[in-house]
């Protein structure tokens, strides 16, 4: 395997390792819970 | 009208859907923000149907009890795998912006060495603002914040913030200094628009950092044939980015130096469609 390969199969390895882990912690609805409310610091109030 | 406009068109009425929302001052509850958007967009624009990657990632490094943002990592790091900085050329709402203020008359600046180190500074800011400065937040007062987006993000401010404070008078009346300096900001980069082509996108954006590192490594984008290519420059004359050669971590495959080259060494590349050469890997 040459070492491109290798190393596009690590990235994609973490980054599916990164999404379950993520998943299964409830990040989703952490990012719902920010995204549904007007972000204060977004529009330079908070 | 080049195809890839349409498809920056689509892509910024896909992010932002709902319309009637900026009539009524709302910012959209939609099962969608459980997911972030790949490109830059404000989830506080009335009109969005996603999370903003950047705001999403920081909140997890804001509040009381910072937390390693895997999901948005991940997803983050999967838009990377998939697209690398196509994203940021054909599906970005704030990039498509950048080149349309682009096409008003004024001077025009021209990439050169000084260009190219902001352009390399990116790196920078963006770890500063988004990882450095929420946490640093949090370590001497307890409470973290998204730097980036409080003090920095022109696109909080114009797709949150004005069209939310046009039509909603207590958030009119909370405004204040930071209202004001995030304004500046805004205006600066909304002229800096006129004379550089994608100041924002070359300079500052945290995701173009993050997406550029995956650029050699993304399923699609452009991709230069080692065995073709005779190093003669005519890709990066071409480019308006910062790039020194197609494909490399500033180029957003926007294709425009695809003709440009004697030689036809670069491409689009596709996982099944071009396969690249066996030097190549």
């Amino acid at each position: 395997m040459s070492r491109e390969k290798g190393i596009r199969l690590v990235l994609w390895s973490v980054a599916l390792t990164f999404l379950a882990v993520g998943l299964w912690h409830g990040d989703p609805r952490q990012v719902f819970a920010k995204a549904v409310r007007v972000c204060m610091e977004c529009i330079g109030i908070g | 009208m080049a195809k890839r406009q349409y498809f920056q068109i689509l892509a910024t009425f896909l992010y932002n859907p709902y319309l009637g929302n900026f009539l009524t001052g709302r910012v959209g509850r939609v099962p969608g923000k459980m997911a972030c958007v790949p490109g830059l967009n404000c989830y506080s624009c009335p009109g969005a149907a996603g999370a903003c990657p950047v705001g999403a990632f920081q909140s997890f490094l804001s509040g009381v009890f910072p937390r390693f943002p895997f999901y948005v990592l991940g997803s983050l790091m999967l838009f990377g795998l998939l697209f690398g900085r196509l994203i940021c050329g054909w599906a970005c709402p704030f990039g498509f912006l950048q080149e349309i203020l682009h096409h008003l008359p004024g001077p025009k600046l021209k990439k050169n060495r000084f260009t190219a180190t902001l352009a390399r500074l990116k790196y920078v800011w963006s770890m500063l603002f988004v990882v450095l400065l929420p946490l640093a937040f949090w370590a001497t007062t307890g409470i973290g914040i998204p730097a980036f987006c409080k003090f920095l993000c022109p696109a909080g401010t114009l797709e949150g913030a004005a069209p939310l404070l046009l039509v909603n008078a207590s958030l009119r009346g909370a405004a204040g200094t930071l209202t004001v300096w995030k304004f500046a900001v805004a205006g600066f980069f909304l002229l800096l628009m006129i004379v550089v082509w994608r100041p924002f996108c070359r300079w500052l954006c945290p995701l173009g950092a993050l997406y550029g590192l995956f650029n050699r490594y993304a399923a699609l984008g452009v991709q230069v044939d080692a065995e073709k290519c005779v190093r003669c420059g005519a890709c990066a004359r071409i480019c308006r980015m910062d790039t020194a050669l197609a494909g490399d971590p500033e180029c957003i495959s926007c294709g425009d130096c695809l003709k440009a080259c004697p030689t036809e060494a670069v491409s689009f590349r596709g996982p099944s469609f071009h396969p690249r050469t066996e030097k190549e890997r």
